[in-house]
């Protein structure tokens, strides 16, 4: 262990020490080092000073800057709605079929409402609206509470059977199993319901003048005596071929036998009034463009 | 590898290995209505092949009762052909994955294991886990020795913590593509298999610190001190992150300790700390001893060496939060992440720098020694990897940086350029010193002149045997 050692390419002198031929050199550290890691810890100094920072036990420093990432997003989302505003206003304002006769206001809707219906109404509904059993196909002509854009953004609004205020209330009874009908009569009843369709109408039968007899009887009240249904009451319209529930006769019978009772939420707390009025253009363009 | 144990050891080895297939039975019992029978099933499997190789060795003649005279270089060698092996599967895997991004049609069957959540940590732990790690326990072994003067305490430690080492590997790996995974990146592995690499990582410690204790140096070289830190801190990130409450003893499901936020950001404290620990710790301890010994130059400055290890160690246990910058993580927890990152350059840079420098009146071997190269190379790609890392730990430049493929090409950065580099530079320098040295050396406790020679200079004993095997000034070795 020599410590005068010194190595002759760099002229410094080792430690002294060797490592399985293995040495070290004593440089001294080369000055950039200590002014680039003061550098670097004034600059983290200011930047803690401009910026929150050190925990302070319970809270933490808040930095002169008084910069916070929630309310630098808070004011992010408010400056997006601001932007917006020149156009979410016609929306709230403007009557349903002049907005749709405005081009421009029309493009937002095209460009902003999928993401709004992806986000809110394609878990039931479906992602192109078309609907699953119980949950109606949006793109049809077949409304349970109405076609006009009022009743549609009417709906979206206070729902159905949703615990709103101004909520649709509507109910299928139960006939089979709260025993309102024998159990032929509720066949008899499906058959003459699946013969509405004209285009499916089976030849006349005893059975089916039953099934008339009964219809008038229990079903009428709300569907109509021609079973052509009643927007007032969210009662379908059974003579065309759209079934919320499926139209064979397994289907049919499960409706008329335990009954249904569909839900859709209330979303007037949960979108603003722009929102619901887009969703309403959104469901009556698309409707149009598929026509 | 039995032939060099004791009757002792030998027992000793059997009856473990025979506890622990009927351990992984009892897994396939009574977890046979969970994906860990499978786990069961493999332990087992693992342990009765284990228990086989040591079988048919077990009447071979026992070694010399004193071999403190010779390092035992058995595990090094092991370790260095299961990293290779690692490295085929995990770099044909990362391939694969890759292309997956391109098309994702390229998982050729339509099964779950096929698919790209399952490839993708396949790669990641097959490259960092398996070839990374095996290559970090394997140099480890060499340098540890050699610069210490002195062999491993232990035999059968070594063995234990290799190949419990590499069980828990396969363990990672085939769970994942059974679907066991609890969605920490790179911290997938359950549970259990979490428990056993905690068994396995403490007695790695053990056996270091032991033989550390023994050194016949006075003083420790600065690769031990990293590769210290490499293990001991590994230790305290993976037990910390891994808390968690099984379902049940017999379901590989588990819920971590923490949520939320707390969660993600005990997760990335860890994550952040594996690539400063395992990642960088562990690889600047192999450049330490790989580096100045090939190029036959001393080791810039001492110094230097001190403030990096300090600063390195002291920085990046802070930096773990810059990975969720604008998220639902507090404010100032992001500017703590960042700050520190940024002075952690330094330090990279002051590591970087002492490597390169050492370089100096080396540079024709550089040229020359396509190894060398190797490890030139790893550190430019250290310094600029660690560059890149503070530089995207900035908040503003995250905002563009996170979430895109800048990432994968950062942590390919170093990876790759670092640490894969380094690595080759070290197997390219040790295999030729490892295989010679059995040649003449180990098979020379049978009468080599070599060893002959050695006996009679105690002092140069371990010192120089190697370079004795180092033919002339330096040897292309490609």
């Amino acid at each position: 262990m020599s410590v005068d050692e010194r190595d002759p390419h760099s002229g410094y002198k080792t430690t002294g020490h060797e490592w399985n031929g293995i040495k070290e050199l004593n440089t001294p550290v080369p000055r950039p080092v200590y002014f680039f890691l003061v550098a670097a810890f004034l600059f983290s100094v200011v930047y803690w000073v401009l910026m929150p920072a050190w925990p302070t036990g319970l809270s933490y420093t808040k930095g002169l800057l008084g910069i916070d990432q929630r309310t630098s997003v808070a004011r992010e989302v408010a400056g997006a709605e601001a932007g917006r505003a020149a156009w979410t206003q016609k929306l709230e304002e403007m009557p349903f079929d002049q907005a749709l006769a405005d081009p421009a206001l029309m493009t937002r809707v095209r460009e902003s409402a999928p993401s709004l219906f992806g986000d809110n109404c394609a878990a039931c509904h479906g992602q192109n609206g078309g609907g699953a059993p119980g949950f109606p196909n949006l793109r049809d002509d077949a409304w349970l509470w109405g076609s006009a854009p009022d009743a549609i953004a009417e709906t979206i609004r206070a729902g159905v059977n949703s615990g709103h205020p101004d909520a649709h209330m509507s109910q299928m009874m139960a006939f089979g199993r709260d025993q309102l009908l024998p159990q032929e009569d509720v066949r008899a009843v499906v058959a003459y319901v699946r013969s509405l369709f004209a285009a499916r109408a089976p030849a006349p039968s005893a059975a089916l003048t039953r099934g008339a007899e009964v219809f008038a009887g229990n079903c009428a009240s709300c569907h109509g005596a021609r079973g052509e249904g009643n927007q007032q009451l969210g009662a379908p319209n059974l003579t065309d071929d759209e079934w919320l529930y499926g139209g064979d006769q397994e289907s049919v019978f499960q409706t008329v036998w335990s009954g249904r009772q569909g839900q859709m939420p209330a979303w007037e707390a949960r979108l603003t009034l722009a929102q619901r009025r887009m969703l309403t253009l959104y469901l009556i363009d698309q409707q149009r463009r598929a026509e | 590898m039995t032939s060099e144990l004791t009757t002792g050891q030998r027992q000793a080895a059997l009856i473990f290995l025979a506890v622990f297939a009927i351990g992984g039975l009892f897994l396939a019992a009574f977890g046979r209505a969970d994906p860990i029978a499978g786990h069961g099933w493999l332990v087992l499997v693992f342990a009765l092949l284990s228990l086989f190789g040591v079988l048919t060795r077990y009447y071979d003649p026992e070694p010399a009762a004193d071999r403190s005279g010779e390092y035992y270089d058995t595990p090094v060698k092991v370790g260095i052909i299961l990293a290779m092996i690692w490295a085929v599967i995990g770099m044909f895997v990362g391939d694969w994955v890759a292309w997956l991004l391109v098309n994702p049609n390229l998982t050729f069957v339509d099964e779950a294991w096929a698919s790209f959540g399952r490839l993708r940590p396949v790669h990641t732990t097959g490259v960092i886990f398996g070839f990374g790690g095996n290559a970090l326990i394997a140099t480890s072994f060499y340098v540890v020795q050699r610069t210490c003067r002195t062999r491993l305490a232990g035999h059968l430690s070594p063995l234990f913590v290799l190949w419990g080492y590499n069980l828990f590997c396969l363990l990672a790996v085939t769970g994942y593509l059974w679907g066991i995974n609890q969605s920490k990146e790179y911290a997938e592995p359950e549970w259990y298999a979490d428990l056993w690499l905690v068994i396995v990582w403490v007695a790695y410690l053990v056996l270091y610190l032991r033989t550390l204790a023994r050194r016949k140096e006075p003083h420790i070289y600065v690769s031990n001190w990293y590769y210290l830190a490499f293990i001991l801190v590994v230790a305290v990130l993976h037990i910390v992150n891994g808390l968690a409450l099984p379902l049940s003893w017999a379901s590989a499901k588990s819920y971590s300790l923490f949520s939320g936020v707390q969660d993600a950001m005990t997760q990335w404290w860890y994550g952040h700390n594996a690539v400063a620990f395992f990642l960088t710790s562990g690889f600047l301890g192999m450049m330490y001893y790989y580096l100045p010994k090939r190029a036959e130059r001393p080791i810039f400055s001492y110094r230097l060496s001190i403030i990096s290890f300090w600063g390195i160690t002291f920085f990046y246990m802070w930096a773990g939060s810059h990975h969720l910058h604008y998220t639902a993580l507090p404010h100032w927890v992001q500017t703590l992440g960042m700050t520190f990152s940024v002075m952690l350059l330094v330090p990279s840079w002051a590591s970087a720098g002492n490597a390169l420098l050492t370089l100096n009146g080396a540079w024709h071997r550089v040229r020359d020694d396509a190894t060398l190269r190797f490890m030139f190379v790893a550190a430019v790609f250290y310094g600029l990897s660690t560059f890149e890392g503070s530089f995207m730990a900035i908040r503003s430049v995250n905002a563009l940086s996170h979430y895109t493929d800048w990432t994968v090409g950062h942590v390919h950065a170093g990876a790759l350029g670092w640490v894969a580099m380094i690595t080759f530079g070290a197997i390219y320098a040790s295999v030729p010193w490892l295989w010679e040295t059995k040649d003449h050396v180990v098979a020379a406790s049978r009468r080599s002149p070599l060893l002959a020679r050695a006996r009679r200079h105690p002092h140069l004993r371990f010192r120089d045997v190697e370079l004795w095997h180092h033919p002339g000034p330096y040897v292309a070795h490609l």
